[in-house]
């Protein structure tokens, strides 16, 4: 179980892996998350299912490089398994037919955008994509987002590819054109899915975001993934990962992601002295 | 009813023999265990003070009703391995139970020998960790053969103490036994709360090895509800019956401004991350805590008690617990608050925090509070803590620890149709069978009773296995 069938690079420091693991292929919904561990000292650490084939028994993970764990899981090779797979975990999306849906994502948040963009056209939806990273080598999956959307929007920081600029200043666009829009999805790095709630808040549109606060079981028993929504405290695990971006708290979310910076990068910093870190591509060249 | 026999004149000669520990200075920085075990000297010692009562008095302490004064006879005659069997055929795990059991408030309250000032009851508890130590270390591998199988399977959630003692007295009868656990290790409580220094992880693991030997499947990672509900367990994997033994294990916190500030923890957070992700070795395990300089810790439980003693252990220099009422109201076991005291942990007694206060990055730099005092009992009988009104103080922290009680997770229960619970979210089950609102769902421990104890889920395993067996009709 948890072996790693097929691997890929999609860009710098970004991997994605088709794992062996059938009863959560069963059972995933699109919004759902696991929890692995890739060794018996290893942390605990969420990551999104990307995809999933049932038939197969399979479950595709996408994720960038940031830490020791995912540095570690950059070097696994095919046949190489995981220690702990835990999942699905998490409230599935709610998908039903709104309308018109734009789906917003930024950066790694393309991957956990994947499945719910592909849930909500599945449901009949008028989608549209808007994605965006901040130079053209660093976009993901743009061909897998494609085929489940009616429109796609790129763009790019620099201007590399596509429009130049944010995604936050394409979905203004679309608003300014009176583009009717029932749902807003934004998934990615914090202070973008702040920003798309400070344009979807001014035109009144309803916006899910998808959180991403520490971690440590993912069953609602220890509380370390405690966000804010509506100046209510809420367990990222179980009572999302999914919320109302107009009522989250993002800078109370900033500053605890950042709760362990020294020791992760001691962690870091020790992986990379291990026969295994040596092969690590750190600092994120590909 | 003779008085004699349960009350003897004369006070025995002999003192209760205390248990060797680790010298508190050295064991206040690792996590070997702190109470070192009787040897042979000391346990023929205690067992001697034992009056072997007629009517034993202090059996009716024991939730599991086990045959203590017939184990400590043989204990005094020798035969080690027959008291470790005695004690077994109601407690299924007395090493554990040996040093978690709050037995100065059940067996050893009850013991004549220590009833009315007359002295200090038979220390039960150090007996039977002795007992049960001595028949793992000499254990020949011979197990009477288990029965031929039934055909009948259950399915249980959740491997802590009620789901462990559940599926060994099930296996014994031929019934087959899949145990599913959300975490990656077995053991409830047991492995990812009490910390090493208290609770050996080995023994816990020593037990599950037991069973899986016996032929009890588990598979861990797996979390009922999410994965596959219990209706699922039922009606696809045509399970005969299934247990629910989930447990307590939502955290509550005090709903007070600052609770979100980075450095404040919950226990079940601080002790998972200490104990079962093995964060005291980090970073040759890959799980951080914040090492706190100045570890403050709300609330006066075991829970308390082991989040102040760990946090000494990863290297406070201070850590202090703040609880509401006195040193008398402390609800965590005497010997617990001992330790923690001979280990350097503060009490600011008296105390209520009303506020975590923090800097602009977002971390804890101290806790207010409002200074009690005891008013009149309430319903539980203990004096109420009330306000003296204008008496606040600040104290200085890093990292706060909330140890103010679990409440029961919605997961199981929400996800399983028509399951009654109780306004706290308590699965409502019969205390004597365990039976449920529902045909064939069984379930016990602190997902029924509300956070309690290791010995009344054992127990509740054991009655919900007898249940089941009678329902089946095997006897
Ligand atoms: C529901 C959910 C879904 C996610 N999906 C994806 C995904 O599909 N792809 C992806 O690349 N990333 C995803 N993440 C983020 C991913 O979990 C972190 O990047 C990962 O934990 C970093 O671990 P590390 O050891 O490599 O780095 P570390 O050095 O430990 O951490 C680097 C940064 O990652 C964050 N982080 C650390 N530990 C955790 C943790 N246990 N839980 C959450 N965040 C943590 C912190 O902000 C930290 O500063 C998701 C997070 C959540 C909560
Ligand atoms: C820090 C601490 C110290 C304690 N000290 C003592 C002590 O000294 N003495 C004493 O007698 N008692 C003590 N207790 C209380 C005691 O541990 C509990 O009463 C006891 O463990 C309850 O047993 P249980 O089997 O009901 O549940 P638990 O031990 O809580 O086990 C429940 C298990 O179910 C799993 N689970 C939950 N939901 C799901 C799901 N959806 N799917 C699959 N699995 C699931 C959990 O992961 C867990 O492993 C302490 C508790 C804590 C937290
Ligand atoms: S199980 Fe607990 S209460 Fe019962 S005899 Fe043993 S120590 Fe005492
Ligand atoms: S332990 Fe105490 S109450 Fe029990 S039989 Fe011995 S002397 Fe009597
Ligand atoms: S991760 Fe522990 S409660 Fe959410």
């Amino acid at each position: 179980m948890f072996e790693i069938l097929q691997k890929e690079r999609l860009g710098p420091g970004v991997n994605r892996a088709v794992i062996s693991a059938p009863d959560i292929a069963r059972a995933h919904k699109p919004g759902q998350f696991i929890i692995l561990r890739t060794h018996s000292d290893g942390e605990r650490i969420p990551l999104t299912v990307a995809d999933k084939d049932a038939d197969k028994g399979t479950i595709t993970l996408v994720w960038q490089e940031v830490g020791a764990t995912t540095y570690y899981m950059g070097t696994m090779a095919i046949g190489e398994k995981f220690q702990d797979i835990c999942g699905p975990l998490g409230k599935p999306t709610h998908v039903e037919k709104f309308g018109t849906v734009v789906g917003v994502g930024g950066g790694i948040g393309v991957a956990p955008l994947y499945p719910i963009t592909k849930g909500m056209h599945d449901a009949g939806n008028h989608v549209i994509s808007i994605i965006g990273a901040r130079t053209e080598g660093l976009l993901i999956m743009t061909e897998d987002i494609k085929k489940v959307s009616d429109e796609l929007i790129i763009s790019t920081d620099d201007g590399s590819f596509g429009v130049h600029g944010f995604v936050t200043q394409v979905l203004q666009g679309l608003i300014d054109k009176g583009t009717k829009i029932d749902l807003v999805v934004a998934i990615g790095p914090v202070p973008m899915m702040k920003a798309v709630c400070g344009v979807t808040k001014k035109a009144n549109l309803p916006t899910v975001v998808s959180l991403n606060p520490i971690m440590v079981d993912g069953t609602g028993m220890c509380g370390a993934c405690r966000v804010e929504v509506a100046g209510k405290t809420m367990f990222g695990c179980v009572d999302g990962p999914e919320f109302d971006g107009l009522q989250v708290d993002f800078d109370l979310l900033m500053k605890r992601l950042a709760m362990y910076k020294g020791p992760e990068l001691i962690a870091l910093n020790n992986f990379r002295e291990t026969p295994r870190g040596c092969k690590c591509s750190f600092p994120g060249g590909a | 009813m003779s008085d004699q026999e349960t009350k003897p004149a004369k006070k025995p000669k002999t003192p209760r023999q205390k248990m060797p520990e680790q010298n508190p200075i050295e064991r206040a920085h690792n996590f070997y265990e702190v109470a070192l075990g009787y040897d042979n000297d000391l346990a023929l010692l205690e067992a001697s003070r034992c009056l072997q009562c007629k009517k034993p008095s202090c059996m009716k302490g024991c939730p599991v009703e086990v045959d203590i004064p017939d184990f400590i006879s043989l204990v005094k005659s020798g035969d080690l391995m027959g008291a470790a069997w005695k004690i077994k055929e109601k407690n299924s795990l007395p090493r554990i139970a040996g040093r978690v059991c709050p037995q100065e408030s059940q067996c050893e309250s009850k013991c004549v020998v220590g009833a009315k000032g007359k002295g200090e009851p038979c220390a039960i508890g150090r007996l039977e960790r002795y007992v049960a130590d001595y028949a793992a270390l000499h254990d020949d591998g011979k197990r009477p053969e288990l029965p031929k199988p039934t055909g009948l399977k259950v399915g249980v959630v959740g491997s802590g103490p009620a789901g462990l003692t559940l599926a060994g007295a099930l296996i014994k009868k031929g019934v087959a036994v899949t145990v599913f656990e959300a975490l990656h290790e077995l053991g409830g409580v047991l492995v990812y709360g009490i910390p090493e220094f208290r609770l050996p992880k080995a023994i816990v693991r020593a037990e599950v090895d037991e069973l899986i030997r016996m032929g009890v499947e588990f598979k861990t990672n797996w979390v009922v509800g999410r994965i596959e509900t219990v209706d699922d367990m039922l009606d696809k994997r045509k399970f005969d019956g299934v247990f629910i033994g989930s447990g307590a294990g939502a955290p509550l916190f005090l709903r007070i401004p600052g609770e979100n500030l980075n450095g404040v923890y919950s226990a079940n957070e601080f002790l998972t991350r200490a104990n079962l992700m093995k964060a005291y070795k980090f970073p040759e395990t890959d799980t951080p805590v914040a090492k706190g300089r100045r570890v403050v810790v709300f609330g006066g439980g075991n829970v308390a008690m082991d989040a102040a003693r760990t946090a000494l252990r990863l290297g406070a220099e201070q850590s202090t617990i703040v609880y509401r009422r006195t040193m008398e109201e402390l609800p965590a076991r005497t010997e617990e608050v001992h330790h923690a005291v001979e280990e350097g942990v503060k009490f600011q007694l008296l105390n209520s925090p009303t506020e975590i206060v923090g800097n602009d990055t977002g971390w804890a730099i101290g806790v207010n509070v409002q200074k009690m005092q005891l008013g009149e009992p309430d319903a539980s009988g203990r004096r109420r803590p009330v306000e003296i009104p204008g008496e606040t103080a600040r104290i200085e922290c890093d990292t706060v620890i909330v140890a103010i009680g679990n409440a029961a997770n919605p997961l199981v229960p929400t996800s399983t149709k028509n399951l009654e619970t109780n306004k706290w979210g308590n699965i409502v089950a019969d205390l004597e069978t365990g039976k449920t609102s529902r045909d064939r769902i069984w379930a016990g421990g602190d997902i029924v009773t509300g956070a309690a104890t290791v010995i009344l889920a054992m127990g509740a395993g054991r009655k919900a296995a007898l249940s089941m067996l009678n329902t089946f009709g095997i006897s």
